[in-house]
This record gives structure tokens, sequence and C-alpha cells, in this order.
């Protein structure tokens, strides 16, 4: 059976997100003043083709926490599982 | 009369720097050995160098994949046994993704890729790049990152600093720390740490750039100096 994830990536709380502050400081520029508190992170999507969805979450869990993600300085979330046809 | 020492510098796909890391270990007087990121053969090297480039493109995190090529399970047990190891640059990447390495680098601050020499203090002399080297001591190097500012969450910089594991700061010429010099804002203006055991070590500055005075400063030699030098102190 195979399995359709997301996996949410975001540096976590504490680091300071070079990204998401150039985001946020190009905003008013465009008129929205009133964002705060931009991070910028990663979607991944991912097919995974195993017994249960039981089986298949714990592996995108291992490869989330060994690859997707870097647990110094990101956390992950895995998001809306769905079964897919073939 | 000593052996020539024998330093492996290994080619990841998308390597750059791996010409000057064998051209600058020949010209400092030791012997460059190429090593492929496929193999599984350090081919008796006394040292490894993991120099700098965009290794699989940096996709996903700069150093992310390449950690898994094959050659890196020697680089590991070759450092578990107390081998001398070095990253530079985008091979410091690695070592931080492989666990080799505390921290980790990120996007430098100002987003903007950063191209020039720089100022970095030695901070000591426990690390295969700074034996004999007097904390202290200013050197001239190159850099030439997007993403080098280095990044640690609190307790594991208090730990970093703590034990002693930072060999390298970013300084103005006189050696002073300030924010002014930190060029990718690093935390505590770190620019290269090394591991607990001491004998693998990782930098954003360029030491193979900058050992020919023909073509600028020579702040790498005494670094390739040392790692010349200790690699032949092991068994």
């Amino acid at each position: 059976m195979k399995h359709r994830f997301e996996v949410l990536v975001s540096l976590k709380p504490g680091l300071l997100d070079p990204q998401g502050k150039a985001v946020q400081g190009s905003l008013p520029a465009m008129g929205w003043t009133n964002v705060s508190n931009v991070r910028v992170g990663k979607h991944i999507e991912l097919t995974v083709d195993a017994g249960t969805e039981g089986e298949a979450r714990a592996q995108v869990e291992e490869m989330a926490a060994r690859l997707l993600s870097n647990p110094v300085i990101e956390d992950f979330r895995i998001l809306a599982v769905q079964e897919v046809a073939g | 009369m000593s052996r020539t020492p024998r330093i492996g510098v290994v080619t990841f796909p998308g390597s750059l720097d791996d010409r000057d890391a064998l051209r600058a270990i020949a010209f400092m007087g030791g012997e460059g050995v190429p090593l492929w990121h496929a193999e599984r053969d350090l081919a008796k090297a006394d040292a490894v160098v993991l120099p700098g480039g965009f290794s699989y493109g940096d996709y996903l995190r700069t150093g992310a994949i390449a950690r898994f090529a094959p050659i890196m399970e020697e680089v590991r047990r070759f450092a578990d046994d107390g081998g001398p190891v070095v990253g530079i640059c985008n091979g410091f990447q690695i070592l931080c993704e492989a666990g080799l390495l505390p921290g980790a680098l990120i996007r430098n601050r100002r987003l903007r890729f950063v191209c020039r020499f720089v100022d970095v203090r030695v901070e000591t002399s426990l690390s295969p790049l700074t034996e004999g080297l007097v904390p202290g001591e200013v050197l001239r190097i190159p850099i030439k990152h997007g993403e080098g500012q280095f990044v640690a969450a609190a307790p594991e910089l208090e730990r970093i600093e703590g034990e002693g594991l930072v060999v390298f700061r970013y300084c103005g010429s006189e050696g002073i720390v300030a924010d002014e010099h930190n060029v990718n804002g690093s935390a505590n203006a770190i620019a290269g740490v090394r591991s607990e055991a001491g004998n693998v070590v990782g930098l954003m500055p360029h030491p193979e750039h900058a050992v020919d005075p023909d073509v600028g400063p020579t702040g790498g030699q005494a670094l390739l100096a040392s790692l010349l030098s200790n690699a032949l102190t092991r068994v």
C-alpha cells in the first residue's frame, strides 16, 4: 500500500532565521506593515510503499530525523498522510 | 629523516577545492592523495581533508547528502580511531552534518555570499591544524561561502565554549573579536571548532588558498604545516 506524506521542516524556535528576516524586511515595502515572526522552512512530499500506515509513518519519522532535518538546528512535523492508488 | 606524510583529500560530486588542497599539501612538503567519495578506502592516508565546494549541489542542507557517501563510513572509523580529519568550508559543513563536529552552519546573517580575506584568531593549540601555534595568534586567510554562520542551541554553545572546542574566531587584524569582524554572524564569532577528542577540526576559512606567497597572504601555511607534522605523530 502506498502512503503519501508531507513533512514540514522548520528552524528551531531559538535560532535566528536569516531568510525569514529578509522576507519580513521586504514586506513593508509592499505595504504590509503588520507582519512579524516570519520563519522560512521546507516542505517535503514523499510516497512510501509499506504494509500499514503505521509502518510507513515510522519510516518517515526516521527519515525525517536522520536526513530530511538536522536535529541540531531544525524540528520537523509529519502532515496529511493519505493512501494513494497504484 | 622522517617520511612524507600522506594527506588524503576526498572528492565528492561538486567539490571544488580538492585540487587546491592537494596542491597546497604538496607545496608544504606533504603528499596529497586523491580519494573518491564512492570508495571505501582511505589509501593508507595519515590524515584526511574534506575540501570546500558544493557537494551534491548543497541540496536539502549543505553537507547533508555528502555525509552518507560510502567513504564517510571510513572517515568516521578513522576519526573514531584518533586519525586527524580536517573539514574546510563545505567539508566543515559535512562534518557537522555527520555529527563528527558540534553545531551547524546556516545561511550568512546578511544572506550574501562573502568572498574576501579575513583575520582569524587561533583559540587553542589542541587541534591537528593548530598544534604548535600559540592561542591569540592572528592568521589572514580567505573565506568564500554563503552558508557559514555557525549556530548551536544555547546549552550546546555553552558546552562548546566550556570544553574549549572553539579553534578559530573571526577577528580584526590585532586579534580583537568584535561584531564588525564577524563576517557571517556566527555565534560568538566562531570560525572553526574541534571534536571533544580533538582530532577532528572544521573551519570555514580556506587555508589551502593561503600558502603560496605569489598569490597573496600565507596565513594557511602554519595550519597545513601543523597538519603535516600532526599526521606523522600517529603510529
